[in-house]
């Protein structure tokens, strides 16, 4: 394992090569500051609202790497007083789906913060979000020497076809996908590297219903104070030391845990899927993108009778997707 | 008469002297002691910042590792400090920087002073008290403890089991007897100058400099050398959770803690800019008020420890995984799993949602696809009818089903023509509650009128199947409610092993149902049953079904493919 981890670091500082610097803004890091880490093609539609609900959590610095976008994302990024950006036009598969990225720049930024890695469709919540900011948490996990704070990617849809609710920028997507599958969740334990898979969904239910081992990973561990010779193994999922992914109790108990929104299917989804599909550059060849077409494109719905309808994040906790733990 | 506060800081400067100013405003005096690991920039900082203050000090400075000595070192030093030089004090208090006063500072200087003699110190004997870094109850004392915990854990705890292992046991001096509390205390002048002015203090200090936590145990022990009255308790508000790590106040707590009625709490997280500005404002939006009651953020504080220690039964998610070895994951609560009883009665399914406020579904685990009650092709949760998705995961499937529908009975129909992997999970859990109908299965065959040649091999298949099952069902160790009966033994009394099944569902006696579910005509059946037997085929789970007509027990069936298992007849 620790030839696995020192092979990730130094892959990661290859691929660093691939990057190059838009707008360095990283000396305005603070001591302490809690760093948002990124990688992104054409989101610019997301981005305000994404900016906006981060800083209004607490984060103080984005670490933003897009690749190859060509829809005025990067030029609206480079503008931000709290982004550095840098872009790459290598291939994001032959970066591990950006993980590459992502390692090196943490490596070279995060060591001593808290950094959350999130793609600009996740949105992270967490226990009593709603009245304490993200140091309230990390000043917590801190107390308790927490390195590392999971939050399960939560799949959230609209009502009816994606197409019929059209996403404006700097709209909260929550508003129209606002439905979630509350409890159709298969867990196992990866025995190698310790960590539990997470699948199933309304994307398990509707597009992997045949096929429920080739659904996504929806498990994540994306808050970790970072520290000298870390890595991200695949996406979020996983890190090395294999410490960092054991954010749960094999005894019973709960520890503290969020949930990442994923509002991946907005109306936008259609377009992406059929790009995604022609590039090939996205996981097990976008097996979901291709599920997604076989299943009808625009006229898939992912809502069902037992949808759940989001409120905040008491209702995830009631509910069993997340757990405050013993923060009260 | 005032009393006077001992502050001490080592963090979040501009905290502690918003503190200082607000004790110092209410009249009282304060004792400062800075942590010695403070950088002198930020020494220096802070100092000027109180320095206008004309009742406040600072006391010379000494490191304080948690868990260490130093912590009643910079204890006995401000305490000196106060007692020499404001001989107005009657009681001090000893606080910390993220100590917040909840009720105006005048209400407590009355409260002590309408009990002069008496010492507010939490302080009971180890073998009364619980305390939560476990292990270490009456060792912290016996045993000897020159490492800081949290920088040397391994040293520590290999100089612990080294200990142990020699047997070291330090004798406790001077016929103290240990005592432990909350290192947040109020001890009157008469007692705190009796502590530091004692004969002994030299042999006292020496013993408690390497006992584990002494800050929780010295003033606590010695306060029982010298008090007029001990009241057995703190005035500060302060909970800890299992792992000894305290509980921490924000701002959505303020209501919580102005109906506590305590008059200080802790921990208060640096930046809760509104409990700080709300407790720390001028007292005349306070009404006067009665004893402490922290009886409610208790409740809220130990909720959460019970959720992080034992969790919510039943669950499986990305932070609660039982690994079924130091704890086995079961359903959330009880569930009814019926075999042979829909093949025996028409109707059985909707006559048991009419007799029951139960969930009643189909075959959950057929083969084709997960059959939920009025044939519905989702279920709470999101769960699908997919069989791939179920088979997946089997055990997660039935977890997530009865967690989903927590508060509603379910039941499911179960035979041996279903998938059986879920088959050994039902057996473990105590919250199935099993019924099987043995050998029921054979009643479908029979009124399908079909050619026994034609389902030989079927009923070969189902028997093997369902003699696994009702193996497993009987094995030792097995924790769910199993009743089981033969095919023959059921149809002699039906209502009555119905009204029993009911009663436990119900959770106690049932009257009787008021309709009677229709069992299938089962005219001929035995004279299928003696085809069978004639072709080999010896249905043993049916038991022996009464037989009406003429034909005897033929020659030459030895060729049985099923040799009756002991389960047979048991």
């Amino acid at each position: 394992m620790r030839i696995a981890r020192k092979h990730l670091r130094i892959r990661c500082t290859r691929k660093s090569f691939e990057l190059r610097r838009v707008v360095d803004r990283t000396a305005r890091i603070g001591r302490g500051d809690i760093l948002l880490v990124s990688t992104m093609r054409n989101e610019n539609i997301r981005l305000p609202y994404f900016l906006q609900y981060y800083r209004d959590m607490g984060v103080s610095h984005f670490l933003i790497v897009d690749n190859d976008s060509d829809d005025g994302g990067p030029e609206y990024l480079a503008e931000q007083p709290d982004v550095s950006l840098w872009r790459t036009g290598a291939s994001y598969r032959k970066s591990r789906f950006g993980v590459d990225w992502q390692n090196y720049l943490l490596g070279r930024y995060g060591r001593g913060h808290w950094c959350l890695t999130v793609d600009p469709d996740e949105f992270f919540v967490y226990p009593f979000c709603d009245t304490r900011p993200l140091r309230a948490l990390t000043d917590w996990l801190d107390s308790g020497q927490t390195r590392s704070f999971s939050a399960m990617l939560l799949d959230m849809y609209p009502k009816g076809r994606l197409a019929d609710h059209p996403y404006q920028s700097g709209q909260d997507p929550i508003e129209t996908a606002c439905w979630f599958d509350s409890g159709n969740y298969s867990v196992a334990r990866d025995p190698r590297f310790r960590n539990l898979w997470i699948q199933g969904g309304p994307r398990g239910r509707v597009f992997f219903r045949d096929t429920p081992e080739q659904a996504p990973a929806l498990n994540k561990i994306p808050l970790v104070k970072w520290s000298r010779g870390y890595a991200y193994v695949q996406s979020t999922h996983m890190l090395l030391p294999r410490v960092l992914n054991k954010v749960y109790d094999p005894s019973g108990g709960e520890k503290t845990s969020g949930v990442l929104l994923h509002t991946k299917f907005l109306d936008t989804f259609g377009a992406k899927a059929a790009e995604e599909i022609s590039r090939q550059q996205h996981y097990a060849a976008g097996a979901e993108y291709q599920a997604y077409a076989a299943g009808g494109g625009d006229a898939v719905e992912l809502w069902c009778p037992w949808s759940e309808r989001y409120l905040n994040w008491r209702q995830l906790e009631v509910l069993g997707l997340m757990s405050q733990g013993n923060w009260a | 008469m005032s009393f006077g506060v001992i502050l001490l800081v080592h963090a979040d400067f501009d905290r502690a002297a918003q503190l200082v100013r607000h004790w110092a405003r209410g009249g009282c005096p304060v004792v400062i002691h800075v942590d010695r690991r403070v950088k002198p920039a930020r020494f220096d900082a802070f100092a000027k910042a109180v320095a206008d203050l004309p009742d406040v000090l600072l006391s010379s400075r000494t490191a304080c590792e948690w868990g260490t000595w130093g912590l009643v070192a910079a204890t006995q030093r401000a305490a000196e400090l106060m007692l020499l030089r404001f001989p107005g004090v009657g009681h001090v208090y000893l606080a910390s920087g993220s100590c917040l006063p909840l009720r105006p500072v005048r209400e407590l200087v009355d409260y002590l002073a309408a009990r002069p003699d008496t010492d507010f110190i939490e302080s009971a004997t180890t073998s009364d008290v619980a305390w939560p870094v476990g292990g270490l109850d009456t060792e912290r004392f016996t045993l000897r403890f020159p490492f800081p915990w949290k920088r040397y854990r391994r040293l520590f705890n290999g100089y612990v089991r080294w200990q142990r292992r020699l047997g070291v046991s330090r004798r406790v001096p001077g016929g103290l007897v240990p005592h432990m509390g909350s290192q947040w205390w109020c001890l009157t002048r008469a007692t705190l100058s009796g502590i530091l002015t004692d004969p002994a203090r030299a042999r006292y200090d020496r013993y408690f400099r390497r006992v584990w936590i002494p800050d929780e145990s010295y003033f606590q022990t010695l306060a029982r050398q010298h008090a007029r009255v001990i009241e057995s308790r703190s005035l500060t508000l302060s909970k800890f959770d299992f792992q000894g790590k305290p509980h921490v106040f924000y701002d959505d707590h303020l209501q919580l803690l102005r109906r506590s009625d305590c008059f200080v709490a802790r921990k208060i997280w640096p930046r809760a800019d509104k409990l700080y500005a709300a407790f720390l404002k001028d007292p005349d939006s306070f009404a006067p008020r009665a004893e402490p009651s922290p009886g409610r953020i208790d409740r809220v504080f130990s909720k959460a420890v019970d959720r992080r220690i034992r969790g919510r039964r039943g669950l499986l998610m990305q932070s609660r995984f039982p690994d079924g070895r130091r704890s086995d994951p079961m359903t959330a609560q009880p569930f009814s799993v019926f075999q042979g009883f829909a093949e025996l009665f028409d109707g059985f399914e909707p006559w048991l949602a009419r007799t029951t406020d139960a969930r009643v579904h189909g075959h959950l685990f057929a083969r084709d696809r997960v059959q939920f009650n009025d044939d519905q092709g989702t279920m709470a949760g999101g769960l699908s009818d997919g069989a791939a998705l179920r088979d997946y995961d089997p055990e997660g499937f039935l977890m997530s089903l009865i967690w989903n529908t927590r508060g509603e009975h379910q039941c499911f129909q179960f035979s041996p023509d279903d998938a059986q992997a879920i088959a050994p999970r039902l057996a473990r859990d105590p919250n199935a509650q099993i019924s099987v109908i043995s050998g029921a299965w054979t009643v479908p065959l029979f009124l399908s009128r079909a050619q026994i040649p034609v389902i030989r091999k079927k009923v070969a298949h189902l028997q093997r199947v369902e003699t696994a099952y009702l193996g497993l069902l009987r094995a030792p160790g097995v924790k769910a409610r199993a009743r089981i009966w033969t095919l023959a033994e059921f149809v002699e009394a039906p209502m009555e092993h119905l009204h029993t099944i009911l009663s436990e569902m119900g959770g106690g006696r049932v009257p009787p149902p008021m309709e009677v579910p229709r069992m299938v005509d089962l005219t001929g059946f035995d004279r299928f049953l003696q085809d069978l037997k004639n072709q080999g085929l010896h249905p043993h789970v049916v038991g022996d079904f009464p037989t009406t007509g003429s034909s005897g027990w033929p020659s030459g069936d030895t060729s049985a493919e099923e040799s009756p298992g002991s389960v047979a007849h048991s």
